[in-house]
């Protein structure tokens, strides 16, 4: 039994407020596919995707028509190539990473996760070889997304991979410059890594995930700003409130659509991660939710309040709707994929600062921010250390995806197009860190990850 | 409220929904489709939502000729030919969303 209310409520989410699940993400084990001849492995690697993923985007797009539910991506994420690529003889990992992309071109996907290291306490052969690689991998490549974990609250910070991080981001950087430095739009650093996370750049198929596994991320800041705008003067119980319920209802679609998706491709289903994923469409960005709330921008003195009002209604409306969540499970608050945050910028409501104090309460860090294209290796270090460090004290996943755009200064813009959006060029502090980043070594993990 | 009826043949039924200006022929047109692929109509419910028509049917897919694919394209563009927009789909979008 339901309302023609209830059921035009549905339409209107879709129709007007941009209601969509961002992405069905498929993670396959590659665990099985390392082989002494890297060209062996590869050939497994492209028969394994292939086989799994084939029926993959047409199954989503047969369920997204049927609920009259776009589904915006088909996805793939696999066991971190550092690990699967490790027993081979080869001394790099660029022909890995092509096999991907090829894999992933073949089966129709737009981005492929999984050329990804976990070197948060320290660094094996096979992570030397895959961090050398990144750079070319993401320059040589179209699908190709990388990630490395550098830090977790039980192990602390790997600062040796935070400062090759900061040299990476520029290398790639450098490689891509022809394209604004979209190599970097690609790769993410991370504290405290999900392993099933579906959304990219940083997704992968973690380690002790199942041979497959269908993974959903929904969508939806659009229907929470409408739901929020509704509600004007009313307190902030009566704010949450409301979120919740809004979370509650977009998670049920994403639960629909994962436990269908998984059923019609004979595959276990895994988690829906419950983020509130902007696009670069005017209405469908988390800070114009922050807005709708009573901040005259996003960015000013409030904001991290507001943010973590959302972030945490967010998690108690979705919790209760689905029966496994996971991935990252928040708000996103990527710079160059949200109008409002790009908005924010330009007006000097927002800075990098601000951000950072933003990603203590929300589930990602520092997103698809560009910085001036003269940024120091060091300093794109220290940002992510900085980054790091919220996430390893908080025991929380942070991460950083920044592009040092190449020949760019604070003003310009880096135009990415698609859902990846433009970015407006943000300030760094002028002051060197350099001497802090060339001390080396781990900073412990903290006093409460002694929790056994 | 009224409550569409959904107690029969649960699983397998289609909601159509038709939002646009009032006209002469929209229900004869919808229902014309439906009949021509053989979807059963179980229920139907229409009200005036800020000067637009709105419009549900609720169908049976038990005995259809088609499946819901085709007839949402046949609906889409008897949509476009009258000027409104026509939509159909799956019952559990809305039962998963509304009702646990």
């Amino acid at each position: 039994m339901l309302t023609v209310q209830e059921i035009m409520e549905t339409v209107k989410m879709v129709q007007e407020e941009h209601l969509d699940i961002r992405t069905i993400t498929m993670g396959i084990s590659l665990r099985d596919c390392a082989d002494a001849d890297p060209r062996a492995a590869c050939d497994k690697i492209y028969e394994k995707i292939t086989r799994l993923a084939g029926n993959l985007v047409s199954v989503g797009e047969s369920i997204a028509r049927e609920y009259g539910l776009p589904i915006v991506n088909k996805r793939i994420s696999v066991t971190p190539i550092s690990i699967v690529a490790e027993c081979s003889r080869a001394d790099h990992y660029m022909l890995f990473a092509e096999t991907m992309d090829r894999a992933a071109a073949e089966v129709g996907v737009n981005f492929i996760g999984g050329f990804s290291a976990l070197v948060h306490k320290g660094i094996t052969g096979g992570d030397s070889k895959l961090l050398a690689t990144i750079p070319a991998a993401l320059a040589g490549t179209e699908r190709v997304c990388a990630s490395v974990n550098v830090a977790t609250t039980k192990a602390g910070i790997n600062m040796d991979a935070v400062a090759l991080m900061g040299r990476i981001i520029k290398d790639t950087a450098g490689r891509t410059a022809d394209r604004d430095g979209l190599g970097c739009a690609k790769l993410v650093v991370f504290a405290n890594v999900p392993e099933d996370n579906p959304f990219m750049a940083g997704a992968f198929h973690g380690i002790g995930e199942p041979e497959v596994v269908i993974n959903v991320g929904i969508s939806g800041p659009g229907v929470v700003k409408r739901a929020v705008e509704r509600l004007n003067g009313a307190d902030f119980g009566a704010l949450a409130e409301t979120i919740k319920k809004t979370a509650f209802k977009i998670t049920r679609m994403g639960e629909l659509v994962g436990r269908t998706a998984a059923e019609r491709l004979g595959m276990p289903f895994g988690i829906v991660d419950i983020s509130l994923a902007p696009t670069p469409a005017v209405g469908d960005s988390v800070a114009e939710i922050l807005e709708a709330m009573g901040l005259e921008r996003c960015g000013t003195h409030g904001t991290t309040a507001a943010l973590a009002l959302l972030n945490d209604a967010v998690k108690k409306g979705g919790a209760m709707a689905s029966s496994y969540v996971g991935g990252l499970s928040g708000a996103f608050i990527p710079v160059s994929e949200d109008a409002g945050m790009i908005r924010a910028v330009e007006e000097n409501a927002l800075h990098l600062d601000k951000l950072e104090a933003m990603t203590c309460v929300c589930s990602v860090g520092l997103d698809m921010v560009a910085v001036p294209g003269d940024t120091s290796a060091d300093t794109i270090s220290a940002i992510i250390a900085d980054e790091m460090a919220i996430g390893v004290i908080n025991q929380k996943t942070t991460a950083v995806r920044i592009i040092p755009a190449p020949g760019k200064k604070v003003g310009d813009y880096v135009e990415f197009g698609g859902l990846l959006g433009r970015a407006p060029v943000m300030l760094v502090h002028p002051f060197s860190a350099s001497i802090f980043i060339a001390r080396g070594g781990r900073i412990p993990a903290p006093i409460h990850s002694l929790s056994n | 409220m009224k409550y569409l009826n959904l107690d029969q043949n649960p699983g397998n039924r289609v909601i159509v929904t038709v939002i646009g200006p009032d006209r002469v022929g929209i229900i004869a047109g919808v229902t014309g489709i439906m009949a021509e692929n053989n979807v059963n109509i179980l229920d139907i419910s229409q009200t005036i939502m800020q000067e637009f028509l709105v419009m549900v049917l609720i169908g049976d897919m038990g005995k259809s000729t088609t499946d819901l694919l085709e007839l949402k394209d046949r609906l889409n563009a008897k949509g476009t030919a009258l000027g409104i927009r026509i939509d159909a789909q799956h019952e559990d979008a809305f039962k998963f969303m509304h009702r646990l």
